[in-house]
């Protein structure tokens, strides 16, 4: 059913009885042409896009859980393309596109909100390297302005400007980035790919996949096997744990990203802040809650959960930056787990097994990729062959050394 | 997390600066492909992990910790210098 | 004046005690002990807000943590705290509280309209509309929408109060002083063990605040008062009251202590709430159940409320919320309510129970009052308050009797939340209708309520239990306890999840406004696990958690999808389990007191000498010195650079990383670590050294000269000090252990000074004499010697920065500031003058030296110039990898100079640098600029960056693209070095 104020107004007269499953709630069948690994975010935005552009139907996703279950339920909601490297650039512009006309495609309303990011730099240094980001997201089609103190003033005047231990300089704004409803992402998603006949099959883990001759042939599932010409995996933060089930080792360490909201207050932050001589970031959302997180505990993790150090990091950033929200109340706290790459970049490419295709290493810049991602993965797998603006993202990149390593840290994945 | 270091006893994990797996071997020069195994390539398994971790605030030991990565349970912790010298 | 509903006596509150608050500018009068909800509902007071979507009215519901409706803002202005739960608030003279989310109040709220659409509102609803046009949303649909929704309002205004953070380490943490956590405590402590115990309440007790049972042969209340008393005698308790353990962690529990919140104002010095970190080796987590509403059309009415919460009102705080009162239970326990009610004096209108059994004891409770088995409420009226409940018996007929309030009871359900923190998961237990928690983090027990332990006495026998195997378990005795004696209760139960009836929403999130229906819908639209069902629905999203509404709506979840309630589960529990203020997290470090603050030993005479700092790191550095009559730092930087290209200057460089190494094979360790040979550096000689991280890019770089044989000192850069030594520690410990290497870090214990310039020599020799042979002859350049003037020992490098002749001279940090003011008076003559870290960078880009912006970890040794430095003689960390395929990529980008084809124009770093009369586009895109200045020597800006084959490009004109700064002008490619080529200044 097409979703509009119509269809709200006349269910409201019946009851709202007409209203059918947003997704059917398939059960796995024998055979598909394609499997996508994963019933995330990524994973049913892959499907979406195999279905509604290149009009291939006989596509499963399968999830281990229910669909909407990983980061795409557990992130902190920011869209934005403010990178430095024009490898990612391309890919986050590219989904930063698609986030902008997405309701209006997949005919559900995700809420997205493009109220403005706006990085904030604390010192020279960082203002020139907030100079040359904002410049090479102009360069590959981006929006970007460098705003100076007062530029900040004028935006968010209730920020600690005069009795801050590292005052705010300026900052890097991308007014086209801004928040979304992550899980109506999923359900969007969902919906969409059903009703162009993919099987979206809940509570379905894979256990193995079967290789033969070098090449996948299908996957082993807790509801029984299943037979593909391709698979795709797209499930980040246990990448390294289904790989591992096609004979691969990955250049990825599983870490866990905490985020908090408080309770709901009426609006108080209009955009998203990050500050920038701290681990905080902060937005509200619709429902008033303020939604903020900060840096990644650090060790490896498979428990969806972290520890107070790095609530208390990030609270002192945030009493840092705005001493006002001091007596907000968090409310709650999660974790989820996040594939940190060994360059801090994602991971969009084929693999060494014939007809299986990976999408991993988001770290923990997976949920504004997502509609990119679902694109360009669907035209790796519809097309064999990466898409331009992904072309860059290879997994063999860390042999040649074309890493893409936008804060240049190396291979150590917890300082990316 | 609490990590029991060989030095200064029990000490909370935020005194520590973690860099990962510690079953790796640092290959022999020019090796290129098993350098780039132990730089880059990891097992990331579920369950008992071997990883370092650094005593910075404390006594600057790098330390072999074992811990459950599912569920953040830390079994050990030994000294590397020891493990590696032995 | 409004009724007073304060029962002429009873209760644990001070009547000696008045106390005057206002809430929505009405002034009332309570006393010492009451909350703000009881002393509210004394004044007759129950509509205290609106609810979050429909704004219908809402009363006070509860009377603890668990409230959904009375949300108030408490205090005004920067104190104001949005959200705040009426029935946890302390009551304090002179209190000012306000009502949220209506306008112009809770009587009388326009937003109440908002109920008209009430059909259209359901769950979801915005996820199928509001789509067309797109930019509808921001500009219209999203701003109404963000400003009816949110709570109560931030005041905008900076936090005044102060926070604290403690760390505590026991035996034993009891969380929870009802029946069963004080029995612990007392069990525990009488046992040696080292306890804490945290009540979230001023008062401890839990439940026996509430029961008029007995205990030993006194009152609950007093028997409390009797453990605590006998705590507080033992030396290794410590109780601590207003303090919420919120989360348990990996190794520790988190609570917060509302140390002050009770007092109008923080004391003097004295913390607004204090954070608790607490190692503790066992727990008892006594946290009690929790009441659970039930699902009826119309069960939203101020007036409506837990059974429990009556009881608590009534004996607690010696206050009736109505004068008629009926009740509706599943439960035994809803029996008991009524008891209590009646005995402290209430009138009991009605007992209706869904059960068609219940044991003839059970029904003696209600008294006279009569009595519907088999029956329900279907339906209630009343706009602001509730007037009257519709019955339906068991053969169908219905009947309205007139009440003002209603207790519900629908059982109990154990709080466990945090004890599922780590992971655990609640399982369903038929037995005793609730979620019971079997999967239990390290060392804790549950115990009395919280482990559906029912009864008072199996609370108290229980919480004795756990304490005494908690303090067994930590090495002590296991004593016999003393039994306990009180007496039992029933505490039958079988839950009904949902009344059919009139309708009316039947609510089931009371905060969140979700219903029955929204419920159904949802499972309709195929959200049918408990998570999809709570993001879809935002069912036990809002403040209190869904602490009264989630197994309500997953047991409806359950019915709707045809599944056991087991199978359906319960969404996971996160931290905190209270919520806690955001500043509580933060402790001392907000503001200015984020991050530590670092000062060199030069600081108040740089101070003094007109500095302006900068932050470097922790650092503050001296960033350039204001001369008399100078209003722009350009002109300050550039005269400090002049002068010590004419004469000699002074720089603190103390905050360079500094490590010592010693030991016989340092040599060789240097020799894997940096890309240049050291093993060949003779005593008395410094040599500048470049480290790769093992993937082959450049991490820091740096001097490091050998004072004696088996004694070096390195230098890195400040940014990269900790970096480096945890490098070289680990390089040491972990893959060359063999070695005879000792290394530690000596940042902190000298201070370092830069002396250069043409006049520096003299100066030294000044400052000096014969302590230290300076001349070209005995110290050329890169001579490095430790001697003593005096006691003092001094260090003296012969390194340059900037391309003069120069010096670096260090002191034990302690003798640092008279260092520099002997540097300032022995080059008094020579016109000495201090430089910052502006002059300092000015005068490195003029001799094409990297530094933070170049060594940016995306560059490889090459790319800096510096590749005839890796040795092909050895191995070092980052060989192997720095011979990859795009690391040695001759396009790669490559230092060069750059300066203005226009010499008048300004360069920018972070331009972007094309080949001439290229177009912008990311394939053409052939570098950045890294670092610029304005030269005084050349009198123009200059720049360094890094240029697609920049090497063969010397002389070439190209682009500066720089859109965010609207630049946009042509450069001419030159030789890094600005000054001195040559080299022969610094040689001098």
């Amino acid at each position: 059913m097409r979703y509009s104020l119509t269809s709200l107004l006349k269910q409201t007269l019946t009851g709202h009885k007409g209203w059918t499953p947003q997704w059917r709630d398939a059960a796995p069948k024998a055979e598909y042409d394609i499997i996508i690994v994963g019933g995330g975010g990524h994973g049913l935005a892959t499907a979406y896009y195999l279905a509604k552009e290149y009009g291939l139907r006989n596509i499963a996703v399968l999830e281990k859980s229910w669909i909407g279950s990983g980061n795409i339920g557990r992130n902190t909601t920011i869209i934005r393309s403010n990178y430095l490297l024009s490898e990612n650039i391309s890919l986050y512009e590219l989904s930063l596109k698609l986030w902008e006309g997405l309701e209006q495609d997949f005919n559900y309303n995700a809420m997205v909100s493009q109220r403005g990011v706006l990085n904030l730099y604390h010192s020279d240094g960082q203002r020139d390297a907030y100079a040359r980001r904002g410049n090479m997201m102009r360069l590959n089609g981006a929006d970007s302005e460098l705003l100076d103190r007062e530029g900040v003033r004028k935006l968010y005047p209730f920020l600690n400007f005069d009795a801050a231990r590292f005052p705010i300089q300026g900052g890097l704004l991308q007014k086209r980035g801004g928040t979304v409803r992550h899980d109506a992402v999923a359900w969007g998603y969902a919906r969409g790919a059903s009703d162009r006949g993919v099987d979206v099959i809940q509570n379905c883990e894979v256990t193995g996949i079967d290789i033969v001759d070098g090449r996948a042939v299908g996957v082993q599932t807790s509801r029984g096997a299943i037979r593909a010409k391709k698979i795709g995996l797209a499930v980040a933060g246990s990448s390294s744990r289904v790989a591992a089930m096609a004979g691969m080792r990955l250049p990825i360490e599983s870490h866990v990203l905490q985020a908090f909201v408080s309770e709901g207050l009426k609006p108080v932050i209009p955009g998203v802040i990050t500050f920038g001589a701290g681990h905080f970031y902060i937005s509200q959302s619709d429902k008033g809650g303020l939604v903020f997180g900060g840096d990644i505990d650090g060790y490896n993790s498979y428990a969806q959960r972290g520890n107070l150090p790095v609530v208390e990091d990030v609270c002192e950033g945030g009493m840092a930056l705005m001493p006002a929200i001091g007596r907000a109340r968090m409310l709650r706290n999660w974790g989820g787990l996040v594939d940190m790459s060994m360059d801090g970049s994602p991971i969009i490419d084929r693999t060494h097994v014939k007809g299986l295709y990976l999408n991993a290493g988001w770290c923990y810049g997976g949920f504004k990729a997502t509609p990119g991602s679902g694109f360009v993965f669907a035209h790796l797998l519809a097309k064999d062959e990466p898409h331009p603006a992904a072309n860059r993202l290879l997994l063999d990149r860390f042999l040649s050394g074309h890493i893409v390593d936008e804060k240049g840290q190396g291979a150590q994945p917890n300082l990316h | 997390m609490r990590i029991p270091c060989p030095y200064c006893g029990s000490r909370d994990a935020s005194e520590f600066s973690y860099s990962g797996d510690a079953t790796l071997t640092r290959p022999a020069p020019d090796n290129a492909d098993a350098m780039f195994d132990y730089v880059y390539l990891r097992d990331n398994p579920v369950g008992v992990h071997r990883e370092y971790w650094y005593h910075d605030a404390g006594c600057h030991a790098w330390l072999t910790v074992t811990r459950n990565v599912s569920t953040h349970e830390v079994i050990d912790a030994v000294l590397a210098h020891d493990e590696a010298a032995s | 004046m409004s009724i007073s509903r304060r029962l002429a006596s009873g209760g644990l509150i001070d009547r000696s005690k008045p106390i005057n608050f206002t809430f929505d500018g009405k002034t009332y009068g309570g006393y010492a002990g009451d909350t703000l909800a009881s002393a509210l509902l004394a004044n007759d007071t129950m509509l205290v807000g609106r609810s979050f979507k429909y704004h219908r009215p809402r009363g006070i519901f509860s009377a603890g943590p668990e409230e959904p409706n009375a949300l108030v803002t408490l205090r005004t202005g920067a104190r104001g705290e949005p959200n705040t739960k009426a029935t946890t608030v302390e009551l304090f003279d002179g209190l000012v509280a306000s009502s949220q989310n209506c306008w112009p109040s809770p009587n009388f709220d326009l937003r109440a309209v908002h109920q008209l659409a009430g059909p259209l509102l359901n769950a979801g609803f915005y996820y199928k509309t509001f789509m067309w046009p797109a930019a509808f949303w921001e500009k219209f649909y999203e701003p109404a929408i963000r400003r009816s929704a949110g709570l109560g309002a931030l005041s905008g205004l900076d936090d005044p109060d102060t926070y604290e953070r403690s760390h505590a380490f026991c035996d034993l943490l009891v969380i929870g002083a009802g029946p069963a956590g004080l029995a612990a405590a007392l069990a525990a402590g009488r046992a040696g063990a080292r306890v804490i115990v945290a009540e979230e309440d001023f008062v401890l007790g839990g439940r026996l605040l509430s029961d008029s049972a007995q205990i030993d042969g006194v009152s609950a209340a007093s028997w409390a008062a009797l453990a605590e008393a006998e705590l507080g005698t033992l030396p290794n308790v410590r109780i601590l009251k207003r303090t919420a353990v919120f989360g348990v962690y990996d190794g520790e529990y988190g609570a917060i202590e509302r140390v002050s919140d009770h007092l109008s104002v923080p004391p003097p010095f004295a913390p607004r709430q204090r954070l608790w970190k607490i190692v503790a080796q066992q727990c008892v987590l006594a946290a009690g159940a929790q009441e659970r509403p039930l699902v009826f059309p119309g069960n939203d009415r101020p007036g409506i409320m837990l059974a429990s919460a009556l009881r608590t009102y009534a004996n607690r705080f010696g206050v009736t919320p109505g004068q008629r009162i009926a009740i509706f239970t599943t439960s035994d326990d809803g029996w008991r309510s009524a008891f209590e009610l009646q005995k402290a004096g209430a009138e009991i209108a009605v007992v209706v129970d869904a059960r068609t059994e219940v044991a003839p004891d059970v029904r003696k409770l209600a008294g006279n009052a009569p009595q519907f088995l088999g029956a329900h409420v279907s339906d209630t009226s009343g706009y602001r308050r509730l007037t009257n409940i519709t019955i339906t018996d068991s053969a169908g007929q219905t009947r309205s009797v007139a009440v003002d309030t209603l207790g519900v009871s629908g059982g109990w359900s154990p709080s466990i939340g945090i004890a599922t923190h780590l992971g655990g998961k609640g399982s369903w237990s038929e037995e005793k209708s609730a979620f019971l928690c079997n999967d239990l983090p390290p060392g804790m027990q549950l115990a009395g309520a919280a482990a559906a332990q029912w009864t008072l006495t199996q609370a108290l026998e229980n919480g004795a239990l756990a304490g005494a195997k908690a303090a067994s378990h930590v090495g002590l005795g296991l004593q016999a306890q003393k039994p306990i004696l009180a007496g039992d209760e029933a505490s039958g139960n079988n839950p009904v999840w949902l009344f059919k009836g009139s309708r009316r929403k039947a609510f089931v999130d009371l905060q969140n406004d979700v219903t029955a229906t929204d419920v159904a819908l949802a499972a309709q639209e195929g959200f049918r696990s408990v998570e999809q069902l709570k993001r879809y629905t935002t069912l036990g999203m809002a403040t209190d958690q869904g602490k009264t509404s989630n197994v309500n709506g997953l047991a409806i979840l359950a019915g709707e999808i045809k599944k056991t309630i087991a199978e359906t589960g319960a969404t996971r529990a996160r931290p905190p389990y209270v919520p806690v203020a955001i500043g509580a997290f933060a402790g001392l470090h907000s503001g200015k007191h984020f991050k530590p603050t670092r000062l060199t030993a030069s600081h108040a005479a740089s101070a003094a000498a007109g500095a302006t700092f900068v932050e470097a790191g922790q650092w503050m550095r001296a960033q350039w010195f204001n001369a008399p009559g100078e209003n722009d730092w350009l002109q300050s930087v550039t005269r400090e650079v002049k002068a010590v290209r004419s004469s000699v200057g002074i720089c603190d460089v103390s905050t360079l990383g500094k490590i010592a190494l010693c030991g016989s094979d340092v040599g060789t360790f240097l020799d894997r670590v940096y890309i240049n040979t050291f093993s060949t550096l003779p005593v008395g000689k410094v040599r500048y050294g470049v480290m790769l991280r093992e993937d082959g890019f450049v991490m820091d770089d740096g001097t490091t000269g050998r004072l004696s044989a088996d004694h070096y000192v390195m230098t890195t850069t400040t940014v990269n000090a900790g970096k480096v030594m945890q490098h070289l520690e680990y390089c040491h410990q972990v893959l060359w252990p063999e070695l005879d290497v000792q290394m530690v870090s000596v940042t902190e214990q000298w201070a370092q000074y830069a002396v250069a310039g043409p006049k520096s020599r003299a100066l030294l020799q000044a400052l000096l004499g014969g302590a230290c042979d300076v001349s070209n002859e005995a110290f050329p350049y890169l001579a490095c010697a430790e001697f003593h003037v005096g006691n003092i020992p001094l260090r003296l490098f012969r390194v340059s920065f900037s391309g003069e002749l120069a010096y670096e001279i260090a002191a034990p940090a302690g003798y640092g500031e008279a260092l520099f003011n002997a540097l300032m008076q022995a080059g008094k003559a020579l016109g000495v003058t201090p430089y910052g870290t502006e002059a300092l960078s000015v005068m490195r880009i003029e001799k094409g030296h990297v530094a933070g912006s170049e060594l940016n970890g995306q560059t490889v040794a090459r790319d800096l110039g510096l590749g005839r430095m890796m040795s092909v003689k050895k191995d070092y960390i980052g060989r192997t990898m720095a011979a990859r395929e795009a690391l040695i990529d001759p396009d790669r980008p490559t230092l060069v100079g750059l300066r203005p084809v226009d010499r008048s124009q300004r360069l920018r770093n972070g331009a972007l640098l094309f080949a001439r009369g290229m177009t912008p586009a990311p394939d053409n895109n052939a570098g950045f600029i890294t670092s610029t200045a304005f030269s005084p020597g050349n009198n123009h800006w200059i720049g360094l960056g890094l240029l697609a084959c920049g090497l063969e490009r010397h002389g070439e004109i190209i682009r500066a693209w720089d859109p965010v700064r609207s630049g946009d002008l042509e450069l001419e490619v030159v030789d890094p070095v600005f000054v001195d080529a040559e080299g022969a200044r610094l040689r001098a």
